[in-house]
Formats: structure tokens, C-alpha cells, sequence
């Protein structure tokens, strides 16, 4: 049982999607309540992941392997280790509350959204858990394909150019990681498993190259600036469980990518690059801090603000230290909650309203009161404040970035004041105030399912924040061992 | 139940009152909101008087409660240092904040939030107790923050009000730009002591006092605590970083009192007395301490004889009292900041109920200049108003001259550069402290009986939800015993807590809570002077500070009783430093344009310049077009013509052939 936890972690919502189409849209009620069992499913499995999880070793742990390309070497290889084990309980955790979320929103082809998003939700756990680099590509770009006709065929008015922009910038992303593949398994004598990668000795020029060619493949999904403009497009036009899912897992996979693939396998390079990555990363956090203050469109003003978080967890990775790298994981973990929460509130008033701008709202407090209060605490979240989990991932990375250079920490601390900026000058203007207008007059409180669905991300986030003991735990001998190996040059 | 228990029930009492006042304020009802969070309070209230008997026996708690994180071998826990510091805020906190609660009742009688009101007070009781009970950095930041976040909501009260909604904005982003350096500071530690645990930074002193911060070559303890002050200078609105203290008086008044007057806008004060053994590293810290505290104390003390709001007279008057206390600070006199913070809390808390108080009677208007003569239909609220007003002005024998006076005192033998300045700054706010404090007295319960003229059409800003109801000309009169009762419990201290000077001061009081550089001789030189309670009221009305109180309280009686007709006069004539003082130096309008409106400004040029002109207007779309262009030109050649077809052949077989002569030739020759 044990050694099949990864697979029924990938197969059983990619299984379970199948009766789903089969179900068919017509029968509503059925399609949504199996669905949300297949969701309910594919997250029970993955707890025996982190029950069983031995904190005491830095490898892989759950290892699956079989031959499944022979010709080329290519296997059906998995396995996690303290840094990818509890990306797989969050997606597999958020797609419980994306089906909750689609429940009665979603009128047309409802069997095939859900369809859709439980198949994405087993690919990314195949990505979060491949040791192949095959494998890894394979799940990596299939994942594209749901997200794809998710925005496209569910999406908003401008949802085919959002579509597109999205699919394109990530797939040429991803072709460079392709060359860059082929070239390790040339170079490697035939081997495309990732963890004899990391062993590789490789000269700097070639590391260089590889580096970039990730680069521009991760770049792309974290995303970094400035190849970043595709994500405000794609999340303004993605239905809401479309930006959840966007935001809180698909963006993490292109830092994800970094620590399992950039650090470990061209650590020279990422040595010698880090300035460029750090100067980067300090720039999504200012430069994307001060977009996002001037947004008018609430779905854009949390992307951005999605990407200037996310130049946090690029930051952790590249100062090379472990409070620094563990905070970066903890963003993105953190992030996920949030993010997902941020973008669950603004559909909750889109829903009422069908409009994301924030001129048309005004005093929303006075008619949802309930929604009110949780929208201002994942907004101070957002914000970073202590006791939730937003502050954790931040304070981490401040200190591990004050620790490498002052002035790196400075620049990284100004999200504190930018942050607080754009989350609460949109709240002063969605939330407080008196009724905007009639529609807003007429505004219904959250029902049981939506608090159900926020409640739960409260609660997750405020734990996270009280304790962040138990996220770190699991990390530390993983994140150590990425250290030391980076630490050692392969020149 | 051990002490350790005691220690957790403290802050937890008053979070689980805000947490059914919170989630369960509608099943509760009104009654029994307010009963819960009162209860919660006073079990705090009574138990910090307990662990204060403990903590006199000499038991001093330094331990932890969980391990909130650990990462990088730094060991993050929650924990609890329970020290005479500790205990005395833990007493001033919940004793004041118990005051409110019971003030609230009749504050907020008709509002329609009462539920939440109340919970929101007691999770900011919970979250000042956090702060203060800490012992580590990492709490710290987490009480300072909570108490940000609920100093946020209770400013926003009335969330409906553009006012309010726009104050709590800027409070709590002025309040962060204090944050981001305190964050700095508690950075600098972490990395160069690799703890955060105020007892191992402090065993570290010495180390760290000899250490260079390696990128940017400053002294590290003097970069460190500046850095950390920046925190306390958003916290305890200290200039520049005082804009959002006058604009939080949109809150309702029970907050003003607790939040922005008697305890949270001191976090500041009693950080910096916590970090005594840090600050005392540096002297060039503390000269930027005292100097900052200087100008603060006398600058907003100056602002506070133009206002014409009750609130903000007394809002201003806290601003330079904080810059007393912070003053105190830069001359080391940690111990008397701590003194000048409890005494201020009694009679600023009075000082603000009292005019709560005001304000309900005269429904909900805050403009003195609609009132005067109140005295004889309040006359409880007179009398304690008086004694607030006696104290903040530091007349003998009420509790503000002896702190206050010790403060000078301190100033003066202060050995640090910017003391001289310092010393001037306090004794000239001196006299503004009595003038602004005394022309508030008259103004309002003296005089002509002036609410009668005005209709009562013109309530201004103030007309808000909670009203009264009945509106029109009606007999101001005394405020419920909800309302005064608080108002006399406070008014006690506020005369008598300066009596505890010799054991507060001069006593061992602290004992190592608080450290002094042997160099800093100020307390040593103080101690040596004092000589007794009576002794020390007798010596203060033969010096300087006492006339300049005096003279302060006897200008205000000449403007506002002999010769009321004379301000009007005077500020005719004096336009233009009026002016300056009304317009409060120009600091909202320049934070607006250059701080606001810049970040705005520079916000939509990045986006429309950067994001989409330059990322998706060149490279993105720029290289979706060029794809375009070239097959454009590419689609030029499949014309379908076969002629062409072969012509190209053709020219191309004649170009590879002339290639391929060409390099044949070129290897013959």
C-alpha cells in the first residue's frame, strides 16, 4: 500500500474524472456530488503522505519505479522528499474546494469543468512527485492542457486571447527545458533519472546554458518579471476555480522546478547567476508592488500581487541559505491558501455582481457582513500580518535575505508598506464606506457552502500562522541536503 | 495552578471574551457580550495584580510556551518574560482597559455594533498583553502588529464614514512604514546574535557591540537600534511619523482612550525601555532618540492651542507627552519614561473619558467653540476633566509633575548630543502644556454658555449612525454612572500615582529590567537630589518648569475667561504662524502629493510603461507581429507561378555553382 501512495495520489483524480465526463452534465446534482467525492478521494490519499513522512531523511521517500520507455531508459520513476511532499497534500487539498466552489456557479458543461479540474489536479501531482525527467515533461506540459481549456471555454469575454498568450508564453518556455533535458541524458551516458542528474558533473559553460534554459522554462510559471504579463491577462479572464487553481499550485510549479532541478543539477551556474535572480526577484517585489497599487480591476490587482509574492519565493532560493530557502517554501505554501482565498472572494462578488472593477463596488461591509470579515483577514494575510500564515514565508525570507546583504533585505522589507498599500487601499474602497450603489444594496451575504468553502482557508491559514512548526519540520533535512549539495561546486 | 498558568490565563481571559463577543455576539445578546469581555478583563486585571505580588517577592519568569518555528539554527518560540517591566505595563493595560470596558457600555449604548465593539477591545487587551509579556522579538512583532490591526478596525469603526475609512488607511500604513524598520532591526539581530530571545541578544551585548555590519559598514548595535526606534517612532507617533495619531480620533472615543492615549501608541516607549541594554550600547542612537522625542514634545504641543476639537486638543497633547516619554528614553532615564507612562496613562485616559463624556452630552459635537459654561450640568465630569488636565499641565501634587518633572530633570543632566536642544524643547513645552491643557478647560466648561447659539443643523462630520436620536436644543447634562464611575476610579491615580515616585524611580524598582551604562549618570546624579515625595513637590515650585506651567495655565485664563474676544485678535495678527500651526506644518498635504500621489504616479507609469508598452506592446506582442512579418515576406515567394518556381532554381543552382567555382579557384590561386 505504502509503495502505491503517490500513484493513487496521481491516478485517482485522473481515474476518477472519467465516470464524471461519463456522468454528463445533465444530471447536475450526481456529476457535482461524485465529483466532490473523487476530490475528497484524492485528498485522503495523499494524508497517509504526510503521516507517514520520516522528517529524518533528506531522500526520496514513497519511491516507485518501472521501466516504461525502455529504448531510451525512460521509467515510471516516483518519489518525494520534504520539499515537493507538502505541495502534493495542498493541490490535492485546493481541488476539493475548487469542485466546492464550482458548485452552483458553473451552469454549462459542468461535468466537464469538473472533469477537468480533477485530471489537473492528478498532473500536477505527477509533476510535484516525477523523478524522470521524461516524466516530469510529460506531466508538466499535459498540465497546460486543462488550464488551457479551463480559461478558454469557461473564461471571460477576452478568454481566447488570455488563452492563447498563456499557452504559448508556457510552452516556449518549456521547449527550452526540453533541449536542456535531452542534452543531461546525452550527457549522462542514457539516463533521464533527475536524481542521478544532480550528480553530473557538468563544466560552467554548459551549466550556464542549462541554467537559462530552465530559466526561461520556470521564469515563465513562477512567473518572474519580465516574462510575467501573461498571468493578469489569463487570471482576469479564468472562471474563479480557474485564477484558484492558477495561483495557488500551477505557479509553484515553476519554483518547484528551480529547487529540483536548477539548484541541484548546475549549482555553479546558479551561483554565478544568483545576483541576476536576486536583482530580479527584489524587482517583482517592488516594481510589481507599485503596478498592482494602481489596478482597477480587482482579479488583476491580486495577480499582481500573486507575482510580487512570488519574487519572494525566487528570492528565498537564491540567497542560499536555509532560513531563506525553508521561508520561500513556506510562501509558497502560504501563498497558496491565500491566493486561492483572495481569488475565491472576488468570485464570490463577481458572482452577485458580474464585475471585477473596483468602481463598482463600494461598502460591500454593510450588506455582507460575514463576507466582509473574512475578505478583510485573508487581505490582511495578504498583507503579511503576523499570526497569519502570510507573515511567516516573508519574515523568513527578510531574514535570510538581511543575513546575505542588507540592502537585499531593505529592498525585500518594502513589501511590508507596499502590500499593505494596494490589499487595504482596495478594501477601504470594495469593503468600507457607505453602499455604492443599488446593486451593492442588494447584495445577498455569503451562504453556507461559500463560508464552508472561505472558513476552511481561514482556518488553514491562521494555523499555519500560529504553528508553522510542523511545515518547517518537514523541510529541514531535505532543504539542508539541497544545501550542502549546492554548496559543492561541480567544476 | 502554577504561575505558569496564571501567566497563560492573563492574555488568554480577554481573547476568549473577544471570541464570544466576536462569533457568538448575536446569541449573547448586548448584556451579555459586554459581561463576557468584562469578565475576561477583570480576570486578567485581578491576576496581573497577583503575579505582580509574586513578582515583588522577587520572582522573576523567563520561559517559553511552544516553539512557534525553526529554521536555520534559529529557534523561534512563544514565550513569556515576566519581570517588574512586564508586570507594571501588565497593570496599567488591564486596569485601564477594564476602565473602558465599563465606559463602553454607556459610550456605545445605541450603536448598533456594540458586539463588536467590545470584542474588538478585548483582542486588543489580548494583543497589548502579547506585546508586553513577550520575550522574544518574533512575539513582539506579533503583539505590535495585532495591536496595529486592531488599533485598524477601531479607527474604522464606523466603517460607513469616508473620514474614518480614510484614517485607519493611513494610520496603519504609516504605522507600517515604522514597521518595515523595526523589521530591519529585528534582522540585523537575528543575523549578527543568530537568536532572537531577548535574554541571549542581551548576553550578547558585548560581542555585538564590537561588530560592523559587514555590507554596509555601520556600527551594527547603532544601526540596529535606530532601526528598531523607527518602529517605535510609527507606534508612539513620534515626528515624522505622527500624521496618523490626530486623524484616529474618528474612532470612537472609549478607543482614543485605551488604544490612542493610554496604551498601544506607548508599545514604542516600552520597547525601547525593554532594549535598554542595546540602546545603552549606543550614544548616537540615543541622541537620534532624544532629539526626535524633542521635537515631537514641543512642535505638536504647539499644533494643540489651535485645535477646536475636544479630541484633537487632547490627541495632540498625548503627541507631546509621547515626546516626553521618548526624550526620557535618549537620556536614559528608561525607568522614568516607564513612570511618565503610567501616570500619562491615569490622566490622558481621564482627560479623554471626560471628554467623551462631553461629547455625549453635547450629542455627538466635538467643537469647543460650540460649547463653554458645562461645568455647572457636568459636574463630575468637570471635576476629573480638571484633575486630568492638572496632571498633563505637571502641576504638583497630581501625578503628571512628578514624572514629568523627572523627565526635565533627566533632560538636563543628560551628558548626550541634542541634550541641550532637548532640554529647551521640554521646558518651552511646558508652557504650551499648561496653556493648550487650561485653554481646554475654559473653553469648554467656562464661559459663555455657547451651544445655546449654534442650531443644531450644524453637527458636521459627527452626525453619524449613533446619534442619540433626539436631536434639537436640549439641557446638556451629566453623563450615567457607567460613564463617571470609570471617570473617578481614574481620576485617583491620576492625582496619586506620582506619590510612588521614590519606589518607582529611586527604589530598585526594575531591578535588571533595565540597564544603564556607567556612563549615563543622569539617574545616579537624580537619585542623589531626591529627597522624598514632599521634598520634591516643595523644591518644584521654586524652579524653572513649575512658573512655565503656571504662566502656561494663566495666559489661558486671560484668553479664554478675562479677555475671550482676544484669541481672535491675536491670531488676525499672528496669520501666518496660525496658519502654519492649522495646517500642522504642511505634513498631510505633503504626504498626500509626494508620498501618495508619487506612489500612484509611479505605480501607473511602471504599468503603462513598463508592463504595456515595453514587455507586451515590444517583446510580446512585438515578436507575435515579427513572426508575422516574416511570413509575411516568406508567403511573398509561394506565389503558385512555376516560371518563378524554376527561376529561382535556376539563379539558385547558378549561386551554388559559382560558390563551389569560386572556392575551386580560390585554392588554385
Amino acid at each position: 500500500m505504502n509503495a502505491s501512495l503517490l500513484s493513487l495520489a496521481i491516478w485517482v483524480p485522473i481515474l476518477g474524472a472519467v465516470p464524471v465526463f461519463w456522468i454528463g452534465s445533465e444530471r447536475r446534482e450526481l456529476v457535482r456530488w461524485f465529483s466532490l467525492a473523487v476530490a475528497v478521494a484524492g485528498f485522503l490519499v495523499t494524508i497517509p503522505l504526510y503521516i507517514g513522512f520520516d522528517t529524518s531523511l533528506s531522500g526520496m521517500q514513497f519511491v516507485e519505479k518501472a521501466p516504461w520507455i525502455t529504448r531510451f531508459n525512460v521509467e515510471y520513476l516516483l518519489g518525494v522528499d520534504g520539499i515537493s511532499m507538502p505541495f502534493i497534500l495542498l493541490n490535492s487539498f485546493i481541488t476539493v474546494l475548487v469542485v466546492l466552489a464550482g458548485w452552483e456557479v458553473i451552469e454549462e458543461k459542468q461535468a466537464q469543468y469538473m472533469g477537468a479540474f480533477l485530471i489537473m489536479s492528478g498532473l500536477m501531482n505527477g509533476i510535484f512527485s516525477a523523478l524522470d525527467g521524461v516524466l516530469f515533461y510529460v506531466f508538466f506540459e499535459a498540465s497546460l492542457i486543462p488550464m488551457y481549456i479551463i480559461i478558454g471555454a469557461w473564461g471571460g469575454p477576452n478568454r481566447v486571447y488570455a488563452a492563447f498568450k498563456f499557452f504559448l508564453y508556457t510552452l516556449l518556455g518549456s521547449l527550452l527545458m526540453l533541449v536542456a533535458l535531452i542534452w543531461l541524458f546525452l550527457e549522462s551516458g542514457g539516463s533521464f533519472n533527475i536524481l542521478d542528474w544532480h550528480h553530473l558533473p557538468i563544466g560552467i559553460k554548459p551549466q550556464i546554458l542549462i541554467f537559462i534554459a530552465f530559466l526561461v522554462s520556470f521564469a515563465v510559471k513562477v512567473p518572474m518579471w519580465p516574462v510575467h504579463t501573461w498571468l493578469p491577462d489569463a487570471h482576469v479572464e479564468a472562471p474563479t476555480g480557474g485564477s484558484v487553481v492558477l495561483a495557488a499550485i500551477a505557479l509553484k510549479l515553476g519554483a518547484y522546478g528551480f529547487v529540483r532541478f536548477s539548484l541541484p543539477i548546475v549549482p555553479d551556474a546558479a551561483h554565478q547567476l544568483a545576483p541576476m535572480m536576486i536583482a530580479l526577484s527584489l524587482i517583482a517585489v517592488v516594481y510589481i508592488g507599485f503596478v498592482a497599487l494602481v489596478q482597477t480591476d480587482m482579479k488583476k490587482l491580486i495577480a499582481y500581487s500573486s507575482i510580487s509574492h512570488m519574487g519572494f519565493v525566487t528570492l528565498g532560493f537564491f540567497i542560499f541559505n536555509q532560513i531563506g530557502v525553508e521561508g520561500a517554501l513556506v510562501q509558497m505554501i502560504s501563498h497558496g491558501f491565500i491566493s486561492a482565498a483572495m481569488f475565491l472572494c472576488v468570485g464570490v462578488m463577481y458572482d452577485r455582481m458580474h464585475s471585477r472593477q473596483i468602481a463598482d463596488y463600494g461598502g460591500v461591509a454593510n450588506t455582507m457582513p460575514k463576507f466582509a470579515a473574512l475578505f478583510v483577514f485573508f487581505a490582511m494575510a495578504n498583507s503579511g500580518l503576523p499570526a497569519t500564515s502570510g507573515f511567516v514565508g516573508e519574515f523568513m525570507v527578510i531574514l535570510g535575505a538581511i543575513k546575505f546583504n542588507f540592502w537585499v533585505g531593505f529592498a525585500a522589507a518594502t513589501t511590508l508598506i507596499l502590500g499593505a498599500a494596494y490589499t487595504l487601499w482596495m478594501i477601504k474602497r470594495v469593503v468600507f464606506g457607505e453602499v455604492g450603489n443599488d446593486k451593492v444594496a442588494k447584495l445577498k451575504d455569503i451562504g453556507s457552502r461559500e463560508f464552508l468553502v472561505l472558513g476552511l482557508l481561514a482556518v488553514c491559514v491562521l494555523a499555519m500562522g500560529l504553528y508553522p512548526f510542523p511545515f518547517t519540520e518537514v523541510m529541514h533535512s531535505s532543504v539542508d541536503n539541497l544545501l550542502k549539495h549546492v554548496a559543492m561546486s561541480k567544476l | 495552578m502554577g504561575m505558569k498558568t496564571l501567566y497563560l490565563l492573563v492574555p488568554l481571559a480577554p481573547l476568549a471574551g473577544a471570541i464570544l463577543a466576536g462569533f457568538f455576539g448575536k446569541i449573547l445578546g448586548r448584556t451579555g457580550s459586554h459581561l463576557v469581555t468584562i469578565l475576561g478583563v477583570t480576570i486578567s486585571f485581578v491576576l496581573s495584580f497577583v503575579i505582580y505580588q509574586d513578582v515583588q517577592a522577587g520572582n522573576v519568569f523567563n520561559g517559553a510556551v511552544y516553539t512557534w518555528m525553526e529554521s536555520g539554527g534559529l529557534k523561534l518560540q512563544i514565550g513569556f518574560l515576566i519581570d517588574p517591566l512586564t508586570v507594571m505595563m501588565m497593570l496599567v493595560v488591564t486596569f485601564v482597559s477594564l476602565m473602558v470596558h465599563v465606559y463602553t457600555i454607556g459610550y456605545m449604548a445605541e450603536d448598533p455594533g456594540y458586539q463588536r465593539f467590545f470584542s474588538y477591545i478585548s483582542l486588543f487587551t489580548f494583543s497589548m498583553l502579547m506585546l508586553v509579556m513577550s520575550n522574544n522579538f518574533v512575539q513582539l512583532f506579533f503583539g505590535w502588529e495585532a495591536v496595529g490591526l486592531v488599533s485598524y478596525l477601531l479607527i474604522g469603526f464606523w466603517y460607513t464614514r469616508p473620514t474614518a475609512i480614510y484614517a485607519n488607511l493611513k494610520a496603519f500604513l504609516v504605522n507600517r512604514v515604522g514597521d518595515f524598520g523595526f523589521l530591519l532591526g529585528i534582522g540585523l539581530i537575528a543575523a549578527y546574535a543568530g537568536s532572537l530571545d531577548y535574554a541571549e541578544v542581551f548576553a550578547k551585548r558585548n560581542e555585538l557591540a564590537a561588530i560592523t555590519e559587514s555590507v554596509t559598514g555601520w556600527p551594527l548595535i547603532t544601526a540596529a537600534c535606530i532601526c528598531l526606534f523607527i518602529g517605535a517612532m510609527g507606534k508612539s507617533a513620534q515626528f515624522p511619523l505622527h500624521v496618523w495619531l490626530p486623524d484616529s480620533m474618528e474612532g470612537p472615543t472609549p478607543i482614543s482612550a485605551l488604544i490612542h492615549a493610554a496604551t498601544m501608541v506607548t508599545a514604542g516607549i516600552f520597547m525601547v525601555s525593554r532594549m535598554s541594554p542595546l540602546f545603552e550600547l549606543s550614544d548616537t542612537a540615543l541622541s537620534f532618540v532624544i532629539i526626535i522625542g524633542a521635537i515631537t514634545c514641543l512642535f505638536m504641543a504647539l499644533i494643540a492651542i489651535v485645535q477646536t476639537d475636544i479630541k484633537r486638543v487632547v490627541a495632540y497633547s498625548t503627541l507631546s507627552q509621547l515626546g516626553y516619554m521618548t526624550m526620557a528614553l535618549g537620556a536614559s532615564a528608561y525607568s522614568v519614561a516607564i513612570f511618565h507612562l503610567m501616570t500619562h496613562a491615569f490622566f490622558k485616559a481621564v482627560l479623554f473619558l471626560g471628554a467623551g463624556s462631553v461629547i455625549i452630552a453635547m450629542h455627538h459635537e466635538q467643537d469647543m467653540r460650540r460649547m463653554g459654561g458645562l461645568r455647572k450640568y457636568m459636574p463630575i465630569t468637570y471635576a476629573t476633566m480638571l484633575i486630568g488636565a492638572l496632571a498633563n499641565a505637571g502641576l504638583p501634587p497630581f501625578a503628571g509633575f512628578f514624572s514629568k518633572d523627572s523627565i526635565i530633570e533627566a533632560v538636563h543632566f543628560s551628558q548626550i548630543p541634542g541634550a541641550g536642544f532637548a532640554y529647551f524643547c521640554a521646558l518651552a513645552a511646558v508652557f504650551v502644556g499648561g496653556l493648550y491643557s487650561f485653554r481646554l478647560i475654559f473653553f469648554t466648561f467656562h464661559g459663555k454658555e455657547r451651544f445655546r447659539d449654534v442650531a443644531h443643523d450644524a453637527h458636521g462630520h459627527d452626525a453619524h449612525h449613533d446619534d442619540h436620536g433626539h436631536h434639537g436644543p436640549a439641557e446638556p447634562h451629566e453623563s450615567p454612572k457607567v460613564v463617571t464611575v470609570p471617570l473617578i476610579l481614574l481620576s485617583i491615580p491620576a492625582i496619586a500615582s506620582g506619590w510612588m515616585i521614590g519606589t518607582v524611580l529611586y527604589g530598585e524598582w526594575f531591578g535588571g529590567a533595565i540597564v544603564i551604562a556607567d556612563n549615563h549618570k543622569g539617574m545616579a546624579m537624580m537619585a542623589e537630589q531626591f529627597h522624598g515625595v514632599v521634598g520634591m513637590m516643595l523644591h518644584g515650585v521654586t524652579t524653572l518648569p513649575f512658573w512655565l506651567a503656571m504662566s502656561g495655565a494663566a495666559t489661558a485664563w486671560f484668553l479664554y475667561i478675562k479677555r475671550p474676544n482676544l484669541p481672535a485678535v491675536i491670531k488676525q495678527k499672528l496669520a501666518f504662524p496660525a496658519m502654519i500651526l492649522e495646517e500642522k506644518y504642511g505634513f498631510d498635504r505633503f504626504n498626500d502629493w509626494f508620498f501618495a500621489g508619487g506612489a500612484r504616479g509611479l505605480g501607473r507609469g511602471l504599468w503603462k510603461g513598463g508592463d504595456q508598452v515595453l514587455i507586451d506592446g515590444v517583446m510580446v506582442n512585438g515578436s507575435a507581429s515579427a513572426v508575422g512579418w516574416i511570413s509575411g515576406l516568406v508567403r511573398l515567394l509561394q506565389t503558385g507561378r512555376i516560371y518563378q518556381y524554376a527561376f529561382f532554381m535556376i539563379f539558385g543552382a547558378l549561386a551554388l555553382l559559382s560558390y563551389a567555382w569560386w572556392t575551386v579557384l580560390n585554392r588554385i590561386l
